[in-house]
């Protein structure tokens, strides 16, 4: 069980880092999103997926010994949820960047970070559009 | 004394909450905003008084006793970070009464101001590694409601850019958590470091260094700090001194409670790494500062550079360096969202936050100059202010263990410091307006900025002139924090 999370894992952690290294706006955000799922099964797979016995502590201890451990299956929830919604803002956001300059290249998006003028000196700074 | 211990966590929540219902009132909003963070001021310094006499406040989340449930911990270091958070939130909503670029108002922005105040001391008073992970999500959060509420274009971009990075920080740090869950059973601090000892350093190590890591993305080391000046000069002034003045030092405060505390058995390599990246980080900081004329970029340039000195202290490993670190730490934070409101002052006068084309301010505004020149001369580490006891206590122990190389780098850069100051003090102050028939701005209305940095301005000369209250503080904060907080 362990050794095909532990597959998965690398497959789609390679996939993110793929797409979340392209210059193209979405393509770098669902990037994210997919090292955000293979976050998510590393947390799951820190609990010993897969073992039958029942998650009881033994008396006087302080560590599960045996079974699949419930926490981490309660810490991925959390981690669902807060990437979940990452996910959808930064869709959002990057949908208003393209609507609203039709830019969707990371190296084309100098909105905040102006090019230097062309002496090489600093930009002079940009007044808001909105 | 529970309730005293999560009051600094419930007063800005319950603010923020209260204030969303009243997001049709302007008016009404922003008052109870103000009364919010009042309370959240007074409970974080009765925290203090209270964990400075009595000792660590603790409570175990639902009645679970350690290491089952989630803790709650209080200690010197944790209730001095509160109280410093309340100070920042209160003189960012005092400043935000002004009109020298004071964030436009939202009915988004008092209840994510209020959120990521809360999220911010819950950072600093959690004593669960996971719980912490939590909290810099909502922190997250609420910065990226805070970067993308104006929707001008700049910010959207500075938003995503912003996003993509630090997202990227929070992953690693989930992934570490993982893995040391996955080694040790344990996520309380207290459990770990009593895991940490019975486990080997070194098969421990690489889950520590990825947890390090993820801190080091939050704090802005380098080379992971391009998320910083990317982003923050789209903010508007009160929002910017709030970002500067807590979110990178949530990162080092948790890399000082990891490193420092609970895994201080870390292999030595690891801290003498750690060293370098801090000596990187002041310099690629500074020379970044050099090149530009924007103050709010110089600025942003300079957070990162002074990271470097608190990411030494830590590297130095001793109780002499995270004495250091925390009286940096506190120091620089009240400094820096200093600078960054006096520079939304000069904006207001002079109409440009570009040095290029501002000026003049000196003959017009002489006391305007004189209350730049406190925390500027104190960032850049002059005696007797706040910024030369921090240096003098972080550099002074990397002498006295040796490390010259280190020691000859944070001095340099202070050097560099000095440069960029006396570049914002000769552009926006001492050379002439480059427009002839310029005036400073009538009708201004900057009593609340000047009451909010005047007072910050204050502490700055308080902690320079009379630094043993808090070298003590940090003593006793650095006294607990080997061995985890128990």
């Amino acid at each position: 069980m362990t050794w095909m999370l532990a597959l998965g894992v690398a497959a789609i952690v390679s996939a993110g880092v793929y797409l979340a290294l392209s210059r193209d706006l979405l393509r770098c955000v669902v990037g994210v999103s997919l090292i955000a799922a293979a976050a998510n099964l590393v947390v799951f797979a820190s609990g010993r997926p897969g073992d039958p016995s029942p998650p009881v502590i033994p008396p006087g201890g302080d560590v599960l010994a045996a079974g699949a451990a419930p926490l981490p299956q309660a810490l991925v929830l959390t981690a669902i949820v807060i990437g979940f919604s990452l996910t959808c803002f930064s869709l959002v956001v990057v949908l208003a960047i393209k609507q609203r300059t039709g830019v969707n290249d990371s190296h084309a998006l100098r909105a905040a970070e102006p090019h230097a003028l062309s002496d090489g000196a600093p930009p002079l700074e940009e007044e808001d559009d909105a | 004394m529970i309730a005293l211990l999560l009051s600094p966590i419930l007063v800005p929540l319950v603010t923020a909450l209260s204030t969303s219902l009243l997001a049709a009132r302007p008016v009404a909003q922003r008052r109870l905003g103000l009364v919010g963070i009042t309370a959240f001021f007074a409970c974080a310094a009765a925290l203090l008084a209270h964990v400075a006499t009595e000792g660590t406040l603790r409570a175990s989340m639902g009645g679970w006793p350690a290491p089952f449930g989630i803790e709650l911990v209080a200690d010197p270091l944790g209730a001095a970070m509160v109280l410093i958070t309340a100070l920042m939130g209160a003189s960012a909503l005092v400043f935000q009464l002004s009109d020298a670029d004071a964030a436009p108002s939202a009915p988004s922005l008092e209840p994510l101001v209020h959120a990521m105040l809360a999220a911010v001391s819950g950072a600093f008073l959690t004593g669960d590694i996971f719980n912490l992970y939590v909290w810099f999500e909502l922190m997250l959060v609420s910065s990226l409601g805070l970067l993308a509420y104006r929707t001008a274009t700049r910010q959207l971009d500075a938003t995503l850019k912003y996003f993509v990075l630090n997202t990227v920080g929070t992953l690693l740090l989930l992934v570490g958590i993982a893995y040391l869950h996955a080694a040790t059973g344990h996520l309380g601090f207290g459990a770990l470091s009593e895991a940490a000892r019975d486990h080997d350093a070194l098969r421990l190590a690489p889950f520590v260094v990825m947890v390090a890591l993820a801190f080091l993305v939050k704090a802005g080391a380098f080379p992971l700090y391009a998320w910083l000046p990317a982003s923050y000069h789209t903010l508007p002034a009160p929002l910017l001194a709030l970002f500067a003045g807590l979110l990178t030092k949530v990162g080092v405060y948790a890399l000082l409670r990891v490193l420092g505390g609970v895994f201080v058995l870390t292999p030595s390599l690891v801290f003498e790494a750690l060293g370098w990246v801090a000596a990187a980080t002041m310099l690629f900081g500074v020379l970044g500062a050099a090149y530009h004329w924007d103050v709010r970029r110089i600025l942003a340039f300079h957070i990162i550079s002074q990271i470097g000195y608190m990411l030494l202290g830590i590297a130095l490993a001793s109780r002499e360096g995270h004495v250091g670190t925390v009286f940096y730490v506190i120091h620089h934070i009240v400094v820096k969202a200093n600078l960054f409101l006096i520079a939304a002052i000069i904006f207001r006068h002079t109409g440009s936050y570009d040095l290029r084309r501002s000026g003049g301010l000196y003959a017009v505004r002489p006391g305007l100059a004189a209350l730049f020149a406190i925390p500027a001369l104190s960032l850049v580490g002059i005696p007797p202010l706040s910024g030369f006891w921090a240096k003098l206590l972080v550099v002074r122990e990397t002498l006295a263990q040796g490390r010259w190389g280190l020691a000859a780098i944070a001095l340099f850069v202070g050097l560099l410091t000095l440069y960029s100051m006396a570049k914002i003090w000769f552009g926006a102050f001492w050379k002439k307006h480059p427009d002839e028939g310029w005036r400073p701005a009538e009708g201004a209305h900057l009593g609340p900025a000047y009451l909010a940095t005047g007072a910050l301005a204050l502490v700055t000369l308080y902690l320079g002139l009379a630094p043993e209250g808090l070298v003590r503080l940090a003593e006793l904060a650095s006294a607990e924090l080997v061995g985890g907080p128990r």
